[in-house]
């Protein structure tokens, strides 16, 4: 599995990381790099095996558990915006989103 | 099943999408409340923005809802679901992903039922499955930046997936007017449709009968019945015009404009989003028991279109009036109530179409607002099942009791003397005078006329202020004149 | 008091706060002198004196009054993972640069509940991805054992932290075995629960199926009476907490090991490792058995599968965990941008260091349309059968012992040429990861260049007790816990 400079450009995107020009041949050449480790693991043989999500679903039955329908959390606005890049009349300010 | 209507030769073919959003005190995966119209940013707590280290904690009653539209649809509980997470990035989405349901939905099939002028339709339901709602942008302007408001993140939404069963605009609305009824009949949705709790996007295309299906385009965000039926009728001449000009449909999403009535795609979301779902490793699957479901089960209320079979089997009543008794819960209570009070089911059901339905539409209130009360409405139509009033004068005394003037049906009968007169004697007596007084109409009638008949039973009626009994008028007059 | 306030540990410092033999002022002021002046060593992001002063003075007016709790007056830090809302967060990263968090997690909560002060924050690679903390945005942390060494990663700081005796005990996070090696570059005690048994509320997350927080001390015992602390359900929190109650974990340290079956996987011994690391780990296995254990050849046939296997894994859920670092709600947002979609990108790109990109990239792409068959649910696949080999080799042994990584502590810079290097390092602790196991990193001497080594004993689900208990014993009849580096 070889990676394209497209396929980087592709997945810039869809990570939305800046790539400069000169970055993007660096991270090809790591990139690719990377997958020659992981092309051992595609040639295995899996027939039949169910993926592993939660680890301890290897030896029991993992459930998700329920909570009761409360609404308690209280208004903390300001202590929850006290880190924003931007904010004006409780609202969080971003580049006008186009539709 | 009728043939679909074609549209300039073309079929149409939708499907819909619906988002309900459930109505529960808390956010789907935070303890944040959900309630409409707060603040800005007062309902979305850490787990809400995001915040490094937030986790999601699963809402029970989130779940409790599925479980009941699972039912009510006739759907199949997954005793095991998974959610997933759907990757993208917009600022009305704070956790660059949403956890939905990818692979393994909690409720599976099922069909919702309706009627399509005379004719029974049935769409069925690929899925429902449960996800989080995403925040909201304000586009006032912000020296040209948009606002961000995440009370509405989190809260829980079940999206209502259907095959592209529909054919026509009329057949969506019905549809869409039928989910909306189910879901806030059952308790899962309030259906405050501009509050944004019941959002519908239409998925149409178009094709020549025959052909494969066309490529459809989405219109998101449909929240009002009568722009859901002008969008798509909009969306389906484009779409044929188009084609008809040699243009293939691209696919994608549009929205509505109400002002000018049109569709217009929205900005293009490159080459169809990859959304990279997996599922999500914060959120172990979803269990529900056989004995949760039988537990909820026992919960439920009669649906609607049961009830409405129901109506029609029992009482026999017309199915369209069967349909619009079960409309609402609250229009179900107040003709059971009253059929069951006055032992008349047809006639309550008569009195609910005709008057009382004509004063909750000009009044614009709801059943829950009527002014007559189910009990006083059924003692009423007591009062016109026993002869002391004619169909005239309980419209008199209905007129009375919903102006506020009086609450006693009895009472007002007696104030008004709107007694029906049932002694015949009294009116063979009025019949006599009348014939007597008008020579001209009987001979005209004995010489085949029958309007002189008409007359003459209003004569009759005049004479005795309306308190004759009209049946009796007729079959007495008849006799009278020997016809 | 016998030693140098410094060179106590925390159960000894814990009794001597309750003789009042020491003061927990006096204590808290000791060691931020202490961190002040090994600065060079990169250990701390953050400190506050006020609040640090202000923790130990109600922690002695607790200890004055009586009933204050086991650990009160006892100073730790945290690994600038956990949010603290009494001191920044940054996780490493300029994206967090001045991040106040309005929660303390879980784990800061629990040990704050125990009367411990806190020190400060400690260094760490970038978002917990590396395994040399020189993935850090603010500077690498260096070996005390030789400060021209990585400390190990990602809770580098940490272990330099303790190692140098800036603190007595700290808390780290291991995903792909960022406790126990660090823990085992720097001679340190440090062990990773199994997955679920600490809640992750408040920990920020890299690969939320992997990611355990843990503590890092010179001792068994004191990562006992932390750890005794740091684990119980979180059900209201973090629904990957188990249903597990929380466990004493200091009550079976002293048990004898008399017929421990302790299982030596052949795939840990292969050529990778180096000489002076295996001749410490076979002296380790050695004391062992004297004291009545007993060694089995077992087999983990899929060791080096571990390593593509965590590769697609875990940068998968990071790509996605990291998606929330927008410039949005919180954290750095770029200066210039032209429009929402450059905002986004540039805010990234300028946030987050070269490997967390690269791992976003990864993530991305074993996750993207066409390919999440092939590599991400392949991955999931071969992570339930490496979880299978252990259970299978668990039915021949009690534990499982082997080296933490193939070398010891390695240059600073030595893999800036390939930071594959770093991800090949990993065998040996990867499986345990993938698998949920719970692991250990304990002393065991010293190897090339007379840096530490540590000795990897990894247990079935659950057994921290006993894994602590082998520890233990092995101090008891070893020093090397207890040696210091020089200069500290």
């Amino acid at each position: 599995m070889s990676l394209t400079p497209t396929d980087i450009d592709r997945i810039a995107h869809l990570a939305r990381l800046a790539l400069p020009e000169q970055q993007r041949e660096r991270m090809l050449t790591r990139l690719n790099g990377f997958f020659g480790i992981v092309e051992t693991m595609r040639a295995v043989d899996t027939q039949g095996v169910l993926p592993l999500a939660h680890p301890l679903a290897a030896i029991q039955d993992v459930q998700l558990r329920l909570r009761e329908d409360v609404a308690s959390e209280p208004d903390q606005r300001e202590a929850n915006q006290r880190n924003a890049p931007a904010v004006e009349a409780g609202l969080f300010l971003v580049p006008r989103v186009i539709e | 099943m009728t043939a679909p209507k074609l549209i300039q030769g073309y079929e149409v073919v939708i499907g819909f999408e619906t988002h309900a959003q459930l109505r529960t005190q808390s956010k789907i995966f935070s303890r944040a409340a959900t309630a409409f119209g707060a603040e800005p940013n007062t309902q979305a707590c850490a787990v809400d923005l995001a915040l490094p280290g937030t986790l999601p904690v699963m809402n029970r009653e989130a779940v409790q809802c599925a479980i009941k539209l699972g039912l009510a649809l006739g759907s199949r509980i997954a005793p095991r679901s998974v959610f997933a997470r759907k990757n993208y990035f917009y600022p009305d989405l704070p956790k660059g992903y949403q956890i939905s349901q990818f692979e393994i939905p909690v409720v599976q099939g099922g069909e919702v039922s309706f009627f399509l002028g005379d004719e029974k339709r049935t769409v069925r339901l690929v899925r429902a499955h449960l996800e989080e709602d995403a925040g909201k942008s304000l586009h006032e302007d912000f020296h040209g930046q948009s606002g961000i408001d995440l009370n509405r993140a989190g809260t829980p939404l079940l999206e209502i997936v259907t095959e592209p069963d529909m054919r026509s605009s009329a057949e969506a609305v019905a549809y869409a007017k039928e989910l909306h009824k189910i879901v806030t009949w059952i308790g899962v949705c309030d259906g405050n449709m501009q509050e944004g709790s019941f959002r519908c996007d239409a998925n149409v295309s178009v094709r020549k009968p025959g052909q494969s299906l066309g490529t459809r385009r989405e219109i998101k965000n449909l929240n009002s019945f009568k722009f859901m039926q002008q969008a798509i009728d909009y969306e389906i001449r484009w779409q044929i015009e188009e084609i008809e000009d040699g243009r293939a449909i691209q696919q994608a999403t549009v929205l509505f404009d109400p002002d000018t009535g049109e569709t217009r795609a929205m900005r293009t979301k490159e080459d169809s989003a990859d959304y990279r779902y997996f599922p999500d490793p914060d959120l172990p699957p979803l269990c529900i028991s056989e004995q949760w479901i039988e537990e909820t089960r026992g919960l439920m209320p009669e649906l609607p279109r049961k009830m409405a079979e129901r109506l029609v089997t029992d009482h026999g009543l017309p199915e369209y009036d069967a349909t619009t008794l079960t409309q609402s819960p609250a229009m179900a209570a107040y003709f059971e109530a009253a059929a069951r009070a006055s032992g008349a089911p047809k006639l309550a059901s008569n009195w609910i179409m005709g008057e009382v339905s004509k004063r909750l539409n000009a009044e614009e209130i709801g059943i829950d607002a009527a002014k007559v009360p189910a009990a006083q409405l059924a003692r009423l139509i007591g009062r016109v099942q026993d002869g002391t009033l004619s169909n005239a004068a309980a419209r008199q005394v209905f007129d009375a009791l919903w102006s506020g003037e009086s609450g006693d049906v009895d009472a007002l009968i007696e104030a008004k003397g709107l007694r029906q007169m049932n002694d015949t004697g009294a009116l063979e007596k009025i019949i006599d005078e009348v014939i007597a007084a008008n020579p001209g109409n009987v001979e005209q009638f004995k010489a085949g006329k029958d309007k002189a008949f008409n007359a003459l039973v209003g004569q009759v009626m005049k004479a005795s202020q309306g308190t004759a009994n009209p049946a009796q008028v007729n079959a007495l007059l008849r006799a009278r004149l020997g016809a | 008091m016998a030693a140098a306030l410094h060179d106590q540990t925390v159960a000894q410092l814990a009794a001597a706060l309750r003789a009042r033999e020491v003061s927990a002022v006096e204590l808290a002021r000791h060691f931020l002198g202490r961190i002040e002046r090994h600065a060079g060593l990169g250990a701390f992001l953050a400190t506050d004196e006020a609040v640090t002063l202000a923790q130990a003075r109600a922690a002695d007016a607790r200890l004055t009054q009586g009933g204050a709790p086991l650990l009160a007056g006892v100073p730790l830090a945290h690994k600038d993972i956990f949010v603290t809302r009494d001191f920044p967060t940054t996780a490493g990263s300029l994206m967090l640069k001045g991040y106040r968090s309005p929660f303390d997690s879980a784990v800061v909560s629990k040990l704050a509940d125990q009367g411990m002060v806190c020190l400060g924050k400690l260094n760490c690679d970038e978002f917990a991805m590396g395994s040399s903390n020189e993935n850090s945005a603010y500077g690498p942390a260096r070996n005390p054992w030789n400060p021209g060494r990585v400390p190990g990663g990602s809770s580098g700081g940490s272990a330099a932290a303790v190692a140098a005796r800036l603190v007595p005990a700290a808390t780290g996070t291991d995903t792909g075995g960022s406790i126990r090696q660090p823990a085992s570059f720097c001679g340190l005690t440090g062990i990773k629960p199994t997955y679920g048994r600490a809640s992750r509320h408040g920990m920020i997350a890299f690969a939320s199926s992997l990611d355990q927080a843990g503590p890092m001390a010179r001792t068994a015992e004191d990562c006992a009476l932390l750890l005794s602390s740091m684990c119980g359900p979180d059900p209201d929190r973090d629904a990957t907490s188990l249903d597990v109650p929380a466990e004493d974990f200091t009550r079976a340290l002293d048990g004898r090991l008399d017929g421990l079956r302790i299982g030596v996987p052949r795939e840990f011994f292969g050529e990778g490792l180096a000489s002076g690391v295996r001749a410490a780990i076979d002296a380790a296995l050695a004391e062992l058995e004297k004291l009545g254990a007993r060694r089995v050849a077992i087999s983990l046939p899929r060791t080096e599968l571990a390593i593509p296997v965590y590769y697609v894994i875990a940068p998968a859920e990071a790509s996605s965990n990291l998606a929330r670092f927008d410039g949005v709600k919180f954290g750095h947002r770029a200066k210039d941008y032209a429009d929402l979609e450059d905002m986004y990108k540039r805010t990234r790109a300028e946030g987050f260091g070269d490997e967390v990109q690269r791992r976003i990239m990864t993530g991305t792409y074993v996750l993207s349309h066409g390919y999440y068959d092939a590599y991400y649910l392949q991955a999931q696949k071969l992570r339930r059968m490496i979880a299978d080999d252990f259970q299978r080799a668990f039915q021949d042994c009690d534990v499982i012992a082997g080296p933490v990584a193939p070398t010891v502590a390695w240059a600073l810079g030595a893999h800036g040429q390939d930071p594959l290097a770093d991800y090949l390092a990993d065998i040996y602790t990867l499986p345990a990861s993938l698998a949920g196991l719970p692991g250990m990193s304990v002393p065991a001497g010293f190897g090339e260049d007379g840096l530490p080594v540590g000795l990897q004993l990894i247990g079935n689900y659950l057994q921290e007790g006993r894994l602590l208990n082998v520890a233990h014993r092995l101090q008891q009849a070893t020093d090397f816990h207890l040696r210091a580096p020089e200069g500290f």
